[in-house]
């Protein structure tokens, strides 16, 4: 009955699982890696780690950074180097989340969260300063008015920068490579990277014919 | 027959329980097009894995509610080259046979309201069937006008299609009626559904063919997936609906869904019984209601079911299948049909009608096959020559 087997398939698939899920309740967990709304880390000491190099600005495609770096107060410095970043804004109407600018940074001040829900009214609420930037005392990103920030979003940051070495070798895999940070000390690497390298992409249930 | 509540006369009570039953046929359909809707939504993402609306209401109910709120406040366009009064009239001459075939169709047994016995049914016409035939026929001008008068080139293309699909296939729907028609021996819906009770449905009476053809050009006559090339989305933008907005599309929109429940309801009277069932000893005129509703639900899902399954159908493959298939096969049944009855009549030999109609049958459709395939010969011959 070649022409009745179509009505088959669709009376079974009535009774299968669900592939979508009802999203603004329930969100479905990201990938480690995901390229969200970048957030400018700080040292545990409380000092930004950003030191106004620019190369983030500089090798950003989509020409949505800008710094201005400055010479550090002797007195109260804001960084540990000789400059700090005394100007940073991104553009989010212009950012394409390529995550060029963390693998540029030079010490880890630029990373990305997980967040990419943000939806502003406003073109200037597109820009993010670095007051809105740069993570809180608590060490925590800032959570703004318009973005959807849960509960455990925000220890989820930085995990690019967590996975092998900068140059990506699984021969470095376990080692740790980078600062700490402000409110979480030095975070452990990201686990099983040579598993998940190798493993073919995780999928749901298979499904039956 | 007849309904017994003019029995004694018509006075003011007779009238105000008619305009009660109005009413009622009224929020039924309004409510029904409302679950229609939901119903067709919540299937289909079952049938496709999703979750379907889930905001409005509970498990989305009250989505078609919103869609509608939303649809009346909406600004009502009206094209430069349109034809104003005919542009306007359209979706009423679409909605109103939607609303008017289901005042013949029985829903439930015989009832008393206020010492008054009357049939659950609004009017029971001695040629119910024809006027069914009828508002079939005259909504397909709602459709047609809308293309039209819309003065724009897809909604053109769209009536034109219409008004081929509805000719083409409104023949075989009627033949397919018609053996019911037969085997009840009355136009009346009342006399038709009676004739079916105690399980002697016309489903399995006739044999099953009748009921296909019927439930296959049922679905063409309602543009309803997968014979929806009127508003064939990929090639007609909208088809006839293309340039109708806000309220207006509302009633387009509500005329479909509500042909849906009412050819539903047509398929169940015709071929199913309608409101006949097993006899239970408590509420004995409740459950009628309920077994009416029963199969009308059946048919809803069937139609889902359709759309979910079927892709659409091109535009010679729809003109195959109703004139070259549906057409001939539903003329041979009713032939076929009425040679029994009239053997039955004379007391002829049950096999050898059967046997002769079977031989006939074959003939034909030997002949049948042979023009098809000379027509495709001479067609064949016309493209190769120059």
């Amino acid at each position: 009955m070649g022409y009745l087997d179509g009505f088959k398939v669709t009376f079974k698939q009535m009774f299968d699982d669900r592939v979508t899920n009802k999203y603004p309740d329930d969100k479905r967990p990201k990938p480690d890696r995901f390229h969200g709304r970048h957030v400018l880390n700080r040292y545990e000491d409380g000092m930004e780690k950003c030191i106004g190099c620019e190369l983030c600005a500089g090798v950003c495609q989509a020409r949505c950074i800008y710094v201005r770096g400055a010479d550090n107060p002797p007195d109260e410095p804001v960084s540990p180097g000789e400059r700090y970043g005394f100007v940073y804004e991104i553009n989010y109407l212009r950012c394409i989340h390529c995550d060029l600018c963390v693998e540029a940074c030079p010490t880890e001040a630029i990373t990305e969260s997980k967040l990419f829900e943000f939806s502003f009214t406003d073109r200037q609420d597109a820009i993010y300063t670095k007051a809105e930037l740069v993570v809180g005392d608590d060490g925590d990103p800032q959570k703004l008015p318009w973005e959807d920030w849960r509960p455990g979003d925000a220890e989820r940051t930085s995990a690019w920068v967590r996975a092998t070495a900068p140059n990506g070798s699984a021969a470095y895999e376990g080692r740790v490579g980078w600062s700490g940070e402000l409110g979480y000390g030095v975070r452990a690497p990201e686990k099983d990277q040579a598993a998940a390298d190798t493993a073919p992409p995780a999928t749901k249930k298979k499904r039956a014919g | 027959m007849g309904d017994p509540l003019y029995a004694d006369g018509i006075n003011l009570a007779v009238i105000l329980i008619v305009l009660a039953k109005v009413l009622v046929i009224f929020a039924f359909l309004m409510v029904s097009v409302l679950f229609m809707v939901w119903f067709e939504r919540k299937v289909i993402s079952d049938m496709q894995s999703r979750i379907g609306p889930d905001r409005a209401g509970p498990w989305g109910l009250l989505q078609t509610l919103a869609d509608g709120i939303k649809l009346f406040f909406k600004e009502d366009l009206l094209p430069d080259r349109a034809d104003r009064r005919v542009f306007h009239l359209a979706p009423y001459l679409s909605i109103v046979p939607a609303f008017l075939a289901f005042a013949v169709i029985p829903v439930g047994g015989t009832i008393s309201v206020f010492g008054h016995k009357t049939i659950m049914q609004l009017a029971d016409p001695p040629v119910g069937v024809l006027f069914l035939l009828a508002m079939s026929s005259i909504a397909v001008y709602g459709v047609m006008l809308a293309g039209w008068a819309s003065g724009s080139k897809y909604p053109l293309l769209g009536a034109v299609r219409a008004s081929a699909q509805m000719v083409s296939y409104e023949a075989a729907m009627s033949l397919a009626v018609a053996t019911a028609v037969l085997s009840a021996g009355s136009l009346s819906t009342q006399d038709i559904v009676n004739t079916q009770s105690g399980w002697r449905w016309n489903l399995w009476v006739l044999g099953v063919v009748p009921f296909v053809i019927y439930l296959i050009a049922a679905t063409a006559e309602t543009n309803r997936p997968p014979f929806d090339l009127v508003e064939a989305e990929q090639e007609l933008v909208g088809g006839f609906h293309t340039e109708y907005s806000s309220i207006s599309f509302a009633l387009f929109f509500l005329a479909e869904f509500m042909n849906t429940v009412t050819v539903s309801a047509v398929v169940v009277t015709l071929f199913l019984g309608g409101p006949n069932g097993p006899h239970i000893g408590f509420l004995p005129s409740l459950w009628p209601v309920v077994y009416f509703l029963a199969k009308l639900l059946v048919f809803l899902f069937v139609y889902v079911w359709f759309r979910a399954t079927l892709p659409r159908f091109r535009y010679d493959q729809l003109m195959d299948l109703g004139w070259k298939r549906l057409i001939p096969l539903a003329l041979y049944w009713l032939l076929l049909i009425a040679a029994l009855r009239v053997g039955r009549d004379q007391g002829w030999n049950v096999y050898v009608v059967l046997a002769a109609g079977v031989a006939v049958g074959a003939a034909a459709w030997l002949a049948l096959g042979a023009a098809l395939r000379q027509g495709e010969i001479a067609e064949a011959a016309e493209a190769v020559a120059p």
